[in-house]
């Protein structure tokens, strides 16, 4: 059970949170400019690193506000918010 | 008093006898005992056999690691050492595995959620210490403690004052007796099990003072009853007053033994010898006891039937005793800083396993941390609790004054991890009845990782979770693979919980009607009843179908769609998901989700949209009301509406924040009551009176606000899910039960969900999560019309993957079994039509609805099949096991494919 800080209710358990994945994977300006490859690697690929990870959180049960924070997979440790 | 009860000392009253019952036969105890102490007392130190080789086996222990002295009380297996004892308490000896009752646990559980600043686990000297030097600043402070009372080692202890200063007064302060900390998860979450409450607790700081276990020795016939730990022994001696054996042995690898033949002789009793695995124990501590000790030296085998009549050190020497107390060393408890994902490391000078680092906020004092002497337990643990205070807030970080207590000593460990004898009766796990000859067996099959011999012979998997047997397992691991140290072979993963919790106990209130919310419509008094058979959607309750007297469901299914086909009929729809989009950029915004166009959308004018996920995939479908220029009202799925929004909400704040738009639930404002049927129109004009319901008037779908003839505003919405005329009423979720009845009054039929399902797939309608699965594009449902192509949207670019332009993806048909009675079951698996049913037989898709057709007179079904828009007119064949169902492919349209009805 992570105790995750929301920048704007503060520090709150898991449970009220919706994960998002991997941070900074912004969608696509153009689409139709990439190639195949290009698209599904935005759709389909993201890093899986042991240690930092930058990744998205929603407060659901909250304020409902998608925010940004950096956690360590390997010890959970939620090390810095961007 | 028995002759096993000593005539003085103990922590139980001798004024308060305790009648219980064990295996059926009636004992007496005292207020104070375990149930294994008052067996004791009784002169019972044999239990229930073991699981799986029958032996006799004795209690062990006297505490949570015991893997004998198991009982099943009231459903419950828990072990008779932790056990306290009770007026009327019936326990029935098990030997290591319970049986489920399938009786309904009575008892009311509950969860409590708290805050501290400092959390302490044990109540030992060391924890004790802690919590004081926490406590008495200020700062919020649990001390978790799984006995009765709090002490720890120091309630088998001669001597020595338990009154401990301070902790009752401090107001910020909580004392948790019998409260086992049972998980401890990511930022000092931590899980306390005490009785019929469970705490979860957050803490800013954890002080972990969990002690430590003894260690059994390993040598052939260790199991037999009268072989005890040593610390149990005088445990038993010291805390309870019983006498577990008049004539004792004790075997050691190090210095505590030593004090447990002080307490034995001060009792009494008579202490035979001392074997010890040190070629040269401390002279003092020699001289000190007295008795006989034998050095360099190890117990390797023992004699007696259902009780140890005598030890043998080798083959030369045998003595005489009726009690063998063991102390193979001691194992830090470092199953919390273990789950805290903390590391251990091997100490060769102790031979144990022992706190390093960890990433939570905590830290390990006391014979956890491998401190075993008292002093120096009681200044760890002091430092440790004003550390913990002082960096959460509350003090200068000073730790108190701490009271004078006796000098003990901790000299250097010899372990004896294997003996000469039969490594068949050499018993790790007493539980599971594995051996050394097991594990050699493991290691012989080639096993080299800790965690593969454990799953190969089961060691350390009983109720006990290897407590006892799990470090002389490594050690014997570590000597049959000849690794420098058991640290070479490293540990078994720690897991939650640390002690057999009840599902009962993490349930909580959690149960029954109260597992899950449940959702009701303003209606649902009315439908209950008219008898309606309830279905769950999501957490909704939906009519099924209402049947009438005498008929089963599949009539009262055909019977509601011929009335909405030919006559007039009424469903509850409040369920369907309901957010309002609004801000001058709610039609970019929807333009952008949907995949067909909404920015243009004539105010007072509906729309059925479809969403897709960025890989191109169904995700909801709906139809959109623009209620003005800048608001619009979509509806969902119902078990997709919190989906939806939590959709719109990512995308907005993630991805366009610059667009002005904002999204609300209105789900539960509305209950909305759709009315179909060639007969609606009629019906509905005396309780629409301010509105021409006229084909030409009230277009399809479009909608008007309105007040209903009883004074109730509405928003009434020519919108269709069955194909027939039909009006859809929606008004505040306050006045659905009045305009309910008021629609019921004009006689139509009720119908359910199953009614719905059925007119639906006659019309070709598909369910998102029904007829889809997060794999099938609007294409693959032969629904192009709804993909725009002259904007983008989230997902279009996926249509253009290879992938998903494939000839060959599942499509949408029709299906019509031959025998036109035949109903093809939901799920079931198509292949082409002549070829040998013979596996492996190519699976071509399978049927996504399957339903009898008032209206067609005969079953149909809609499914998914590999290129099926050109099987169209071809056979599939649905092999059923005993059965196999033939069936042409059609269109996946079977009822007024003109759309000739809607209109009335
Ligand atoms: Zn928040």
């Amino acid at each position: 059970m992570l105790l995750i800080p929301c920048p704007w209710c503060g520090d709150r358990d898991e449970t009220e949170f919706h994960y998002g994945g991997q941070a900074h994977v912004a969608y696509p300006q153009s689409p139709d400019a990439l190639s195949d490859a290009q698209w599904a690697e935005y759709l389909f690929v993201r890093d899986n690193p042991k240690g930092e990870f930058a990744e998205r959180w929603c407060h659901n049960a909250g304020c409902r506000r998608w925010f940004n924070l950096v956690r360590d997979t390997a010890t959970h440790q939620i090390v810095v918010q961007r | 008093m028995t002759a096993h009860r000593l005539p003085n000392g103990g922590r139980v009253d001798r004024a308060a006898p305790v009648r219980f019952t064990y295996d059926g036969k009636r004992y007496t105890g005292l207020r104070g005992d375990t149930l294994a102490s008052a067996l004791i007392a009784n002169g019972v130190l044999e239990v229930a056999p073991s699981s799986y080789r029958g032996r006799p086996r004795g209690i062990v222990t006297a505490g949570v690691d015991e893997p004998n002295a198991l009982v099943l009380v009231d459903g419950s297996l828990l072990p008779a050492t932790t056990l306290e004892l009770h007026d009327g308490l019936s326990a029935t000896g098990r030997s290591g595995v319970g049986r489920l009752t399938d009786s309904t646990d009575s008892v009311r559980h509950d969860k409590r959620y708290v805050h501290c600043d400092v959390l302490v686990v044990g109540g030992g000297p060391a924890g004790l210490a802690a919590a004081q030097a926490a406590g008495r600043t200020g700062a919020r402070t649990i001390l978790a403690d799984e006995r009765t009372e709090l002490g720890g080692t120091l309630l088998a202890t001669k001597g020595f004052d338990l009154s401990w200063p301070g902790l009752a007064e401090f107001p910020e302060t909580r004392v948790l007796s019998r409260t086992t900390a049972v998980g401890y998860y990511d930022q000092n979450y931590v899980v306390l099990a005490q009785r019929n409450t469970l705490w979860h607790v957050r803490a800013k700081r954890v002080v972990l003072a969990t002690g430590a276990h003894e260690r059994p020795l390993v040598f052939a016939d260790n199991d037999r009853p009268g072989v005890m730990l040593a610390s149990a022994v005088r445990e038993y001696v010291n805390r309870y007053a019983v006498a577990p054996g008049q004539n004792v042995v004790l075997a050691t690898t190090n210095d505590s033994a030593y004090q447990v033949a002080l307490d034995l002789i001060a009792a009494g009793i008579t202490v035979s010898a001392i074997v010890d695995s040190r070629p040269e124990p401390p002279a003092a501590l020699v001289n000190q006891v007295g008795v006989e000790v034998i050095t360099g030296s190890a117990v390797t085998g023992t004699e007696g039937r259902h009780r140890v009549s005598a030890v043998h050190i080798g083959p030369d020497r045998s003595i005489p005793c009726d009690l063998l107390a063991v102390s193979g060393g001691w194992n830090p408890a470092v199953h919390m800083f273990s789950q805290a994902q903390g590391r251990v490391r091997y100490e060769e000078r102790i031979a144990a396993f022992v706190p390093d680092t960890c990433p939570q906020d905590l830290e390990v004092v006391g014979a956890a941390n491998a401190t075993y002497e008292l002093a120096a337990c009681l200044a760890e643990g002091a430092a440790a609790g004003a550390r913990a205070a002082h960096l959460a807030g509350f003090g200068g970080g000073t730790a108190p004054e701490l009271p004078p207590v006796p000098a003990e000593s901790d000299s250097a460990h010899r372990p004896v991890w294997m003996v000469e004898g039969d490594e068949t009766l050499q018993f790790i796990d007493l539980q599971r009845d594995s051996t050394v000859a097991d594990i050699r067996r493991a290691t012989g099959a080639g096993l080299r990782s800790v965690e593969h011999v454990k799953r190969y012979t089961t060691v350390g998997t009983g109720l006990d979770q290897g407590r006892t047997g799990g470090v002389p397992a490594i050690g014997v691991i570590a000597e049959l693979l000849g690794a420098s140290s058991p640290g070479e072979v490293g540990t078994t993963t720690y897991r939650p919980p640390y002690t057999p919790v009840s599902f009962a106990l993490l349930a909580g209130r959690d149960r029954g009607e109260l597992h899950d919310p449940i959702r009701r419509t303003a209606m649902h008094s009315w439908h209950v009843a008219h008898g309606a058979v309830f279905e769950d959607v999501g957490q909704w309750k939906r009519p099924h179908h209402y049947p009438r007297a005498g008929e089963d469901a599949q009539a009262a299914v055909l019977r509601e769609c011929t009335a909405a086909r030919t006559g007039l009929a009424m469903m509850d729809a409040s369920t369907l998901g309901k957010i309002e989009v609004q801000g001058p950029d709610a039609g970019e915004f929807l333009n952008r989700m949907y995949t067909n166009a909404f920015a243009k959308l004539a105010i007072g004018s509906c729309r059925y949209g479809m969403l897709c996920r960025a890989d191109g995939m169904v995700f909801d479908d709906g139809v959109v009301l623009r209620l003005a220029e800048d608001r619009y009202l979509t509806t969902t799925t119902t078990g997709n509406a919190a989906a939806v929004l939590d959709w719109f909400e990512e995308w907005q704040q993630t991805e366009w924040p610059e667009l002005r738009v904002r999204f609300t639930s209105v789900t539960e404002q509305w209950a909305t009551i759709a009315v179909v049927g060639p007969g609606s129109r009629a019906a509905l004009t005396p309780l629409l009176p301010d509105l021409d319901l006229s084909a030409a008037a009230f277009g399809f779908m479009t909608f008007r606000d309105t007040v209903l003839c009883n004074g109730v505003p509405a928003r009434v919405a020519r919108v269709s899910f069955s194909g027939e005329l039909a009006f859809e009423i929606n008004v505040a979720t306050w006045h659905g039960l009045s305009t309910w009845e008021l629609v019921a009054n004009t006689g139509a039929t009720p119908y359910g969900t199953e009614t719905m399902h059925v007119l639906r797939a006659e019309k070709g309608f598909v369910i998102v999560g029904q007829d889809t699965d997060g794999t099938v594009t609007p294409q693959d449902l032969g629904m192009d019309w709804i993909v725009s192509k002259r904007k983008d949207f989230v997902g279009r670019r996926s249509f253009s993957r290879p992938d998903t332009a494939r000839p060959d993806r599942r499509q949408l048909v029709g299906l019509l079994p031959v025998d036109p009675d035949d109903l093809l079951p939901e799920g079931a698996q198509l292949v082409a039509g002549g070829v040998p049913l013979t596996p492996p037989v190519p699976m071509l898709g399978h049927v996504t609805s399957s339903y009898r057709s008032a209206a067609l007179g005969r079953t149909f079904a809609l499914a998914l099949v590999a290129g099926g828009r050109d099987l169209i007119g071809r056979e599939l064949l649905a092999p059923l096991g005993n059965r196999v169902i033939t069936a042409t492919v059609t269109e996946p349209i079977f009822y007024d494919p003109e759309g000739t009805r809607r209109d009335g």
